[in-house]
């Protein structure tokens, strides 16, 4: 089965962290993706942007609007994402556990819908 | 009832769980496996007085709903490759005799899935009665006090996501079998304090639901028999249910542990509850579990109330404090502090906590309170700390009990 996992986390928290604590987390998803895709679970994954960099659009009455910012305003945004390939949830669940985003913030475990 | 229909009602309740588990584990599909079971149960009913109760009925009812799956199966033009993998697992010799030699007993299986952490609490514990239990969805919401409507969507949700999410069908591997272990006792022992002190509503003792909470921790531990606190958790409940019979009055009043009259607790259970309880103690790996039974059993077995060992209670909760910390814990410690040492060594605990603020809306912290200040003889601050209690006391019959000491308090000596 396949899982998107999003990683949700203080992005103002992230921004403050030292040059040298930011290049360790660095290093830490590095190892992460290197392990994971060599066990063959790992199909994807990106860093994203800030949400001071998003845009939001909808279309209304055929009409494109666009605004500044993301959808909603929480306290945590979604840093990045990986998709993987797991056996099941306890699998994905495993994975999860070992991004290392999971230690300061959270991980959203969702089931691709295949079509 | 009929010898037959008492037979069946015996082997629903011993085999529901084991055939919805087995025909989960050989369809993957919950609501089937439950309609076959359902079917093979009614056909007991109307083959049994015919043909005679089967030697091993259990086996007789899982041939039986595995081939009424396999007979809906060939019904649904799309259930083809199902079919054939349901086929090969059902060889057609006659009923009575095969069984299934799977390594581990599907009802495991069964449980573990039921109360995975990635289903809600509400969810875990509504799945359990209803495939392991074989409560109706009727019987559920009435027992959680909600509309049928509302219990149906929740297990129909939690099925969904069991699919959908791809919860497995499984004991957990060793790295993460506490853990999970843990959880399946945690959701146990819910339905056992829900039915023991029901949350709302004017029935103090749910007995039905205790006895479902501890049959099922009666059918881990005979699965999980190296477990000691599968074994302490069943001890733990036996005890507690053991007084059930002395903790409401005629009148339907809660009475306390100290004036219950040990003559109407159950003998039998506390015998048993000990048992369990040593040997479990004997493989030298203590847990929550355990002590609160080693606690329950300070209590069953003392002679009366004076001769209740509160010194030893008091070192239990703290060694309980130690493994699980929480200020419900504290609060229970306290009472056994006010015992052993005085009513005001415990005052002292429990102002800690009322200053803490941890509890503040939990009924028992100020009823504690009250209680400790009665006993002090200040009755005027006894009377607030009552009110406070009486705010916030959920279940009708404990309330009756506070309102009764607070009329003592305003009017006492």
């Amino acid at each position: 089965m396949r899982y998107l996992l999003m990683i949700c986390l203080d992005e103002s928290a992230y921004a403050a962290l030292s040059p040298e604590a930011a290049a360790a987390s660095m290093a830490e998803y590095g190892e992460f993706s290197e392990k994971m895709g060599a066990r063959n679970v790992l199909q994807g994954g990106e860093r994203l942007r800030p949400t001071a960099d998003a845009t939001t659009v909808k279309v209304r009455d055929g009409e494109v609007i666009t605004s500044d910012g993301p959808f909603a305003e929480t306290k945590e945004q979604i840093g990045g994402y990986f998709v993987v390939d797991c056996k099941d949830l306890d699998e994905a669940i495993e994975v999860a556990s070992k991004i290392p985003g999971a230690r300061i913030g959270s991980i959203e475990v969702r089931p691709i819908w295949e079509m | 009832m009929t010898a037959v229909e008492a037979a069946v009602a015996v082997a629903f309740r011993e085999e529901w769980g084991r055939v919805v588990a087995t025909l989960i584990r050989v369809t993957g599909d919950w609501d089937l496996a439950e309609e076959c079971a359902q079917e093979a149960f009614a056909l007991a009913l109307e083959r049994w007085p015919r043909d005679g109760i089967p030697r091993v009925p259990g086996a007789w009812l899982t041939t039986t709903a595995r081939n009424r799956a396999v007979d809906r199966l060939r019904r649904a033009s799309t259930g083809a490759a199902k079919l054939q993998e349901v086929a090969v697992l059902s060889p057609p010799s006659e009923p009575g005799i095969s069984d299934d030699s799977g390594v581990e007993d599907d009802r495991l299986r069964l449980i573990f899935t039921c109360c995975h952490p990635a289903l809600s609490t509400e969810a875990r514990i509504a799945l359990t009665l209803r495939t392991l239990a074989g409560l109706t969805t009727a019987e559920i919401a009435c027992a959680f006090l909600v509309p049928e409507p509302t219990m149906a969507q929740r297990l129909v949700r939690a099925k969904h996501k069991i699919r959908n999410a791809g919860i497995p069908y499984r004991v957990p591997p060793a790295h993460v079998l506490p853990e999970r272990t843990s959880s399946v006792l945690g959701v146990l022992y819910l339905l056992f304090n829900e039915g023991y002190a029901a949350s709302a509503g004017a029935e103090l003792v749910r007995d039905g639901l205790c006895v479902e909470a501890i049959d099922l921790a009666r059918t881990l531990a005979s699965l999980m028999p190296d477990e000691p606190e599968v074994a302490g958790l069943l001890a733990l409940m036996v005890l507690q249910h053991s007084r059930r019979d002395a903790r409401v009055d005629d009148a339907g009043n809660l009475v306390l542990l100290e004036q219950q009259d040990r003559a109407q607790w159950d003998a039998d259970a506390i015998r048993e509850g000990v048992g369990l309880l040593e040997a479990a103690l004997r493989r030298g790996e203590p847990g929550p579990y355990q002590v609160q039974a080693a606690i329950a059993a300070c209590h069953a077995t003392a002679a009366d109330a004076r001769d209740t060992d509160w010194v030893e209670i008091a070192g239990l909760y703290g060694e309980l404090a130690r493994m699980v910390p929480s200020p419900v814990v504290e609060l229970n410690r306290a009472v056994a502090v006010a015992m052993a040492d005085g009513p005001e060594a415990g005052l002292r605990l429990v102002d800690a906590l009322d200053a803490s603020g941890a509890l503040a809306t939990y009924y028992l912290l100020p009823a504690t309170r009250a209680d400790l200040l009665r006993r002090l003889d200040r009755h005027d601050e006894a009377a607030i700390a009552y009110r406070a209690a009486l705010d916030l006391a959920p279940a009708d019959t404990e309330r009756r009990y506070l309102a009764r000491r607070l009329a003592e308090s305003t009017t006492g000596p």
